[in-house]
């Protein structure tokens, strides 16, 4: 089950006397969502560049499944489907003539993917019409489906869901599910958005100012470091019960912060309750993206 | 390779460039075609003959009028002595230069139009090929597939060479139709001469050939469309090399128009032959008139743009291949 598709090995990149991507190395398995998670100029985007073959590597090594993409740029690209940044298909052309043109740089996919790649990302209706009257969500869909034209092993997204609304971060998130899922795609998508790689992701690497400070399962990331606010009346009271059953961090609004343990939350509540205590609000929270950098990094910030 | 070509056309195609440039075109020639209607009008009103001998008589006249003055330049001079040569030639073996016709006026329409207005039509088209791939972003979703970087190029090159030989198609058929309508579709047999070669001492009629006019225009038409191409590599090159399209559209531009000044005023900077900008008027070559700088001929200006041509042609394709899309 566990077959890696794409391998990277000590990738670096200088630029000038800068060196902007400090070696980077990580592999994606079949059927895995892998979320790339840094700040904004963390040095993402570098990285996928180079992944998908615009930018040539100073040192190490990319291979998407076995071939090397500097040795075997053909056989490498052939199983690699990727929208970097924004899909930016040609507007003055139709939907359809767009794929049609990328068809065109494929070996042995015929006109009848188009078909199967439109309907699979829902643009039917709109396929014939150019790309300059459709909207954003449009674009993204009809840039996963030039992805997918060559029956790519391997999918390259560059935060997918950017400037999409919530409706369509969804169905976008639904959408690269099914594929690593069902049809068993290594999914690599970048995001500055822990919430979102949260609910997208199987494992992450975490990259700040050009390394990868942790590679891990989103569960081992996130498990510990989850917490829950309180919210309850009367206030000074509660937190005493709280207090004294774990370590509190109370917050200048009247809320309380405590750790999220599966199997202590529900004695908690029942501890409150039992004092009489009201609850309001009882909400699990994620770390914010800064934090988990500052307890990763240990107080290094991000620029 | 063939389906990368067709995908260039496609998009070209959709950019309705073609029909601009085509329109263009269209427009220029119905202005050239009245103007030089209006000038064969005047002339005979003032002459009251149509009798083109009488007609090149009060030329030669004219011209040696102007030669006396003592202000005009001494490379003007040259300029205008050879002229006046050459329209004494004409008159003494009988054969009218400027025969009226559709042909003729292709001839003039290319001859005045080899260094700067088709030039500049092939610019519109070969400066953005590239650049504008960079400045849409589509440039990634072009490179990010199973087909070397050379060949995507190549496939653009292709395209380009097609469109050039397009345009110089149209102008050639835009021209006839459209002057026809005037001055009539006939005299394609016309005999014009051609093999003058300028030397210190004037005009060397020695090697002088009697062309007919089909065969003269045949031979125009493959100048120009060498010309075109010349330009169009080097304005390919630039929009690989620099991602703004007006950026590069502005470099061509003004190279090709300083061609244009430099042609009148440097034959005293003899280096200068070797800038392509200078070399572009090769129609002038088979009329007969005096080249820019002294020593320029047919071959050498031929030589020197083929050798602009295969340098930028290398550094658009070196430089595409290496380069790191950001």
């Amino acid at each position: 089950m566990e077959n890696i598709t794409l391998e990277v090995q000590n990738l670096r990149k200088t630029i000038g006397k800068k060196e902007i991507i400090k070696g980077l190395s990580f592999e994606l398995r079949e059927g895995e969502v892998f979320g790339f998670l840094g700040p904004n100029g963390a040095g993402k985007t570098t990285t996928i560049r180079m992944l998908v073959g615009l930018i040539k590597p100073s040192a190490g090594a990319i291979k998407i499944c076995g071939f090397n993409i500097q040795t075997h740029f053909y056989h490498a690209i052939k199983n690699l489907g990727c929208i970097v940044e924004n899909p930016e298909l040609y507007p003055y052309l139709s939907g359809w003539d767009n794929l049609l043109h990328f068809v065109r740089m494929l070996d042995g996919i015929s006109e009848e993917r188009i078909k199967e790649v439109t309907e699979l990302v829902g643009l039917t209706e709109r396929i014939h019409d150019k790309v300059k009257t459709y909207s954003l969500g449009m674009r993204q869909r009809l840039g996963i489906a030039q992805a997918l034209l060559g029956n790519p092993k391997v999918l390259i997204l560059d935060e997918p869901t950017n400037g999409l609304d919530p409706a369509g971060i969804r169905e976008m998130r639904q959408f690269i599910r099914y594929l690593a899922e069902k049809e068993g795609l290594s999914v690599l998508v970048s995001s500055h958005l822990l919430a979102e790689v949260q609910l997208l992701c199987d494992r992450v690497a975490i990259i700040s100012k050009g390394s990868i400070i942790r590679t891990d399962t989103v569960k081992h990331l996130l498990s510990n470091r989850e917490r829950v606010l309180w919210r309850f009346f009367p206030y000074e009271q509660g937190k005493m019960i709280l207090s004294s059953l774990t370590n509190i961090e109370e917050n200048e609004d009247e809320t309380i912060l405590t750790e999220f343990k599966e199997e202590k939350i529900p004695e908690w509540n029942k501890a409150l309750v039992e004092a009489g205590i009201q609850i309001i609000e009882m909400n699990r929270k994620l770390p914010a993206l800064e934090d988990l950098f500052l307890e990763l990094t240990g107080g290094d910030t991000i620029e | 390779m063939n389906k990368l070509v067709q995908n260039e056309m496609m998009k070209l195609m959709a950019k309705k460039r073609l029909l601009v440039i085509a329109a263009i075109i269209g427009v220029l020639v119905i202005l050239f075609t009245y103007a030089q209607y209006k000038q064969v009008q005047t002339q005979q009103e003032k002459l009251g003959t149509s009798d083109w001998r009488t007609i090149l008589q009060q030329q030669i006249i004219d011209t040696t009028n102007r030669l006396t003055s003592s202000r005009i330049s001494e490379e003007w001079k040259k300029q205008l002595q050879t002229t006046l040569q050459q329209e004494q030639y004409y008159l003494d073996h009988n054969i009218n230069p400027s025969e009226p016709g559709a042909p003729t006026f292709i001839r003039i329409f290319l001859e005045n139009s080899i260094d700067l207005f088709l030039p500049l039509m092939v610019m519109v088209i070969a400066s953005d090929l590239v650049s504008s791939e960079h400045s849409l972003g589509s440039i990634k979703l072009l490179l990010t597939r199973p087909v070397k970087r050379w060949r995507v190029l190549l496939s653009k090159y292709i395209t380009l060479c097609l469109a050039i030989s397009l345009i110089v198609a149209i102008a050639g058929i835009l021209s006839y139709g459209i002057s026809g309508i005037v001055f009539g579709y006939r005299g394609w047999g016309t005999p014009i001469l051609t093999g003058f070669s300028v030397t210190d001492t004037g005009l060397n009629t020695s090697s002088v050939r009697s062309l007919p006019l089909w065969q003269f225009i045949l031979m125009d038409f493959g100048l120009v469309w060498l010309v075109a191409i010349v330009v169009g590599t080097l304005s390919f090159m630039l929009s690989v090399l620099i991602r703004s399209t007006a950026a590069g559209m502005g470099i061509m531009l003004a190279s090709l128009i300083s061609g244009a000044i430099l042609s009148n005023m440097v034959s005293s900077w003899k280096s200068a032959k070797y800038l392509f900008m200078v070399n572009l008027r090769l129609t002038d070559y088979l009329k007969g008139a005096a080249p820019p700088i002294e020593g320029m001929t047919l071959s050498f200006s031929i030589t020197v743009l083929l050798v602009w041509w295969a340098i930028a042609l290398m550094v658009a394709f070196l430089s595409f291949t290496q380069k790191d899309i950001y």
